[in-house]
């Protein structure tokens, strides 16, 4: 099944400068249970293989026998890093087969709040990636911005990491009273903040050289494989799913896309950046905008979505996130199927990671952003 | 003397029993190393108190609160907690091996307080006058130490941070000795005290002569006891915990302790080649008005100051910089800090000859004296400092001039900012040809 071998005997491992390394999946920096196996010179790696599953739940499965308002919760435990988003896939997908016409009001909520998310899981993006390369202060700066956006979150959804944000057909309730006011202070406070982590890494000498040319894969190689989010972003391909196939209020919101050139670490660290701040315009934008009304489309008793196929996709803070439903007209999936963006975005560790050195084995996994529990479902 | 009056009762106690010369070169350094061995353990222990602290500080948080008034109790009660875990030892290792190689480490690191001039006359335990080359042989046994563990600990994680850590050392080991040679040509001599008491005698700290020397040897120095930026060996997300990832316990803290003891150790180590040790301007003038103990314990306050200072620098770096690479490492040691620890004795050696060779040109009097180390005036003084800070420009010039070839020489003026692009709404996904 592996196409490493583990050499265990005494002879091969004496015989061959060559050493097997098996990362995970206990290890401080393969964000969660990630196994990778690395055939090593030194410290030079040859070969490298992931190893999968340690999270698995199977969720597709579970998903097939419940019914459609009670599958948003567990899909939440996909990315849990960014629930917000992944409930959102859900809903819409539902509430598009239907053809239920979502208040204007809950697109904008919406959009704030996912936008909220990403930066929250960017942020704490930030916080690994540079624990991983050693800035430990910044982890906690980061973590730090995030704690304001979860407490946001936890006046608005009751809870902080794994929300249960939507309903289909819009929200389970309006915005709290002060919510306003604290999605602008958040919004006021960000970018100075994100300027402090810049002066803290992006001209830092040592970060320079643990990034620059790190983990490089070309536009081409990044489409051929399916990257996407910031980690295709950073190799230079103009592709986002909130410009392509607008969804939420996206289409009435006016932002820029940040794109790398050379696609390496460097790239797709300064690519999440810039998002950070162009997520901060899409909240301003959303909250001057927010029109009145109520939250949630007219629902039948019953939902019921009729027979046949749908995909939808938004653009995940890690990636596109789509998700495939195959509806027999009863009240519970046929079949539900992920596209999850961590899970195709590792396709391209090894390609990244061989010919450089363990350092960066770590600092390659943390650019691509990587969630297992949505590696795993 | 009022402070000290109890040691001579203790002297007068002691003399019933033996001779005066057993007592003094027998008890009183027993004694010293009693006192040392403690003091510095708790030095040590609050070390990690402070860190602790300090880090909280530079991440806006607290750090310990709450064991004791402000966590004050927090290494006392982390010190209980070690020693009452269990020592485990994995079924595979080399037992003996991963048995003494925390000792080695432990034992390295204190030996060489033996030689450290915390203060005057009685306040250092051994004046050797190889001093310098004692700390430096004494503290490149504790690689030994480390390789031990990585090996015996039979980890691949251990294996890899062992070696990182030979190799790492043994670089930078060089680079730290050649930059002491330029302070050691201004002191003429190898003793600690020597070279405290050649600062003290000239009037001036050798920082100010060897502003480069003084840079090179705290980054030699923090590479030579792991610390970040340099921490590989134990580089915490790449080899879990490096070479004592198996070690759990007291035998776990005892790399601690070495580990923070040799922080110590090299602090103190360029207070008193750089910064005059525990000579403080005026601070003299307490012996002269015959308070010889109270004398002494200032200076040794002083000498405490000045280790503290630059502790606080290791505290500090570490919290912001993040990890070099292994190969990154050894570039700097090998291209940069070795090649510039030369150029600074040859600028040394010029800036000396100089100086020499300008006392008694035309009337000019540079030298006063060569008996302590070397001693000069005023004109002297100002022609050595002027000579020493040119010299850090002229070796940045020199080095970047050789190095500015090598990839990672200015990565910040090789690269384009990324760019933004406002892209249409509602338009099909890209085609590679596009990209």
């Amino acid at each position: 099944m592996h196409q490493v071998e583990i050499a265990t005997t005494q002879e091969t491992l004496l015989d061959s400068p060559e050493m097997v390394l098996n990362m995970g999946p206990q290890h401080p920096s393969t964000h969660g249970v990630l196994r990778v196996v690395l055939r090593l010179d030194g410290e030079t790696v040859i070969d490298l293989d992931c190893d999968i599953g340690y999270l698995h739940r199977g969720m597709e499965k579970i998903a097939e026998n419940r019914m459609y308002t009670m599958i948003a919760p567990y899909w939440d435990r996909l990315d849990y890093i960014a629930a917000v988003s992944n409930g959102l896939v859900w809903v819409e997908t539902v509430e598009q087969m239907m053809g239920l016409p979502v208040p204007p009001r809950a697109h904008y909520l919406r959009t704030i709040l996912t936008e909220l998310n990403r930066i929250a899981s960017h942020l704490l993006w930030l916080a690994t990636h540079a624990l991983d390369i050693g800035a430990v202060t910044v982890l906690l700066w980061a973590l730090r911005e995030r704690e304001e956006i979860l407490k946001i979150f936890e006046r608005q959804f009751g809870a902080r990491l794994t929300c249960h944000a939507w309903r289909v057909g819009g929200m389970p309730n309006d915005a709290y009273d002060d919510f306003d006011k604290d999605v602008r202070q958040f919004a006021n406070n960000f970018p100075k903040r994100l300027d402090e982590y810049e002066t803290v890494l992006s001209e830092n000498r040592i970060w320079l050289s643990r990034t620059v040319g790190i983990g490089v894969i070309s536009g081409t190689e990044a489409i051929a494989i399916g990257l996407s989010g910031p980690a295709l972003r950073g190799s230079g391909v103009p592709w986002d799913v909130r410009k392509s196939r607008p969804y939420a209020a996206y289409a009435d919101m006016d932002f820029d896309v940040p794109l790398g050139e050379n696609g390496d670490t460097y790239d797709r660290y300064l690519v999440r950046l810039e998002e950070m701040r162009q997520s901060r315009r899409i909240i301003v934008q959303a909250l001057e905008n927010l029109p009145d009304g109520p939250v949630n489309a007219k629902l039948p008793k019953v939902v019921k979505p009729p027979v046949g196929d749908y995909y939808h996709s938004i653009e995940g803070p890690k990636g596109e996130i789509g998700c495939y439903l195959v509806s027999d007209g009863t009240a519970q999936p046929y079949r539900v199927r992920v596209r999850p963006p961590s899970f195709v975005n590792l396709q391209a560790l090894k390609q990244m990671c061989v010919g450089h050195l363990v350092a960066d084995v770590v600092a390659i996994i943390g650019t691509l952003d990587i969630v297992l529990g949505e590696i795993d479902r | 003397m009022l402070v000290l009056g109890p040691v001579n009762v203790l002297n007068d106690l002691l003399l019933r029993f033996f001779s005066q010369e057993t007592i003094n070169f027998f008890i009183w350094p027993l004694i010293q190393i009693g006192l040392v061995v403690t003091l510095v353990a708790l030095w040590v222990a609050y070390a990690t108190y402070l860190e602790r602290k300090i880090s909280a500080f530079i991440q806006a948080r607290l750090g310990p609160m709450r064991v004791g008034p402000w966590g004050l109790l927090q290494p006392i009660a982390d010190g209980l907690k070690l020693l009452v875990k269990e020592d485990f030892i994995p079924e595979n290792a080399d037992r003996w091996i991963f048995f003494f190689a925390p000792y080695i480490a432990v034992a390295s690191a204190f030996i060489v307080f033996s030689v450290i001039p915390f203060g005057p006359d009685w306040a250092v335990i051994a004046d050797v006058n190889i001093g310098l080359l004692l700390v430096l042989a004494v503290s490149s046994v504790g690689v030994l130490a480390l390789i031990l563990a990585g090996w015996s600990s039979n980890s691949k994680y251990a294996l890899l941070g062992g070696l990182r850590s030979s190799a790492q050392m043994v670089s930078y080991e060089v680079a730290m000795g050649l930059a002491l040679i330029g302070a050691l040509m201004f002191a003429r001599t190898l003793s600690l005290s020597g070279i405290i008491i050649a600062q003290g005698s000239d009037s001036i700290w050798y920082v100010l002569y060897q502003p480069a020397g003084f840079l090179l040897f705290l980054i030699s120095g923090i590479a030579e006891n792991n610390r970040a930026p340099f921490d590989l060996p134990e580089a915490e997300s790449e080899l879990v915990a490096g070479f004592h990832t198996e070690y759990s316990g007291m035998r776990w803290s005892l790399f601690f302790m070495a580990e923070y003891a040799a922080m110590v150790v090299v602090s103190a180590v360029a207070a008193t080649v750089y910064l005059g040790g525990w000579y403080f301007p005026f601070v003299y003038r307490l012996e002269l008005a015959g308070h010889h103990n109270l004398y002494v314990l200032v200076s040794l306050l002083v000498f405490l100051v000045k280790v503290s200072i630059i502790l606080y620098i290791y505290f500090w770096l570490r919290w912001t910089l993040p990890r070099f690479r292994y190969d990154q490492l050894m570039d700097i040691g090998w291209k940069w800090l070795i090649p510039s620890a030369l150029i600074n004795i040859a600028l040394s050696a010029i800036a000396i000859f100089l100086v020499q060779a300008l006392n008694g040109w035309r009337g000019m009097r540079t030298i006063e004296t060569l008996d302590r180390g070397l001693n000069l005036t005023a004109s002297g003084k100002v022609i050595m400092i002027v000579i020493g800070f040119a010299g850090l420009f002229i070796t940045a010039a020199l080095l970047s001039r050789i190095n500015w070839r090598s990839r990672d020489f200015n990565l910040k003026t090789q690269r384009r900012n990324i760019r933004l692009v406002n892209l249409p709404k509602g338009k099909p996904a890209v085609s590679a040809s596009e990209v």
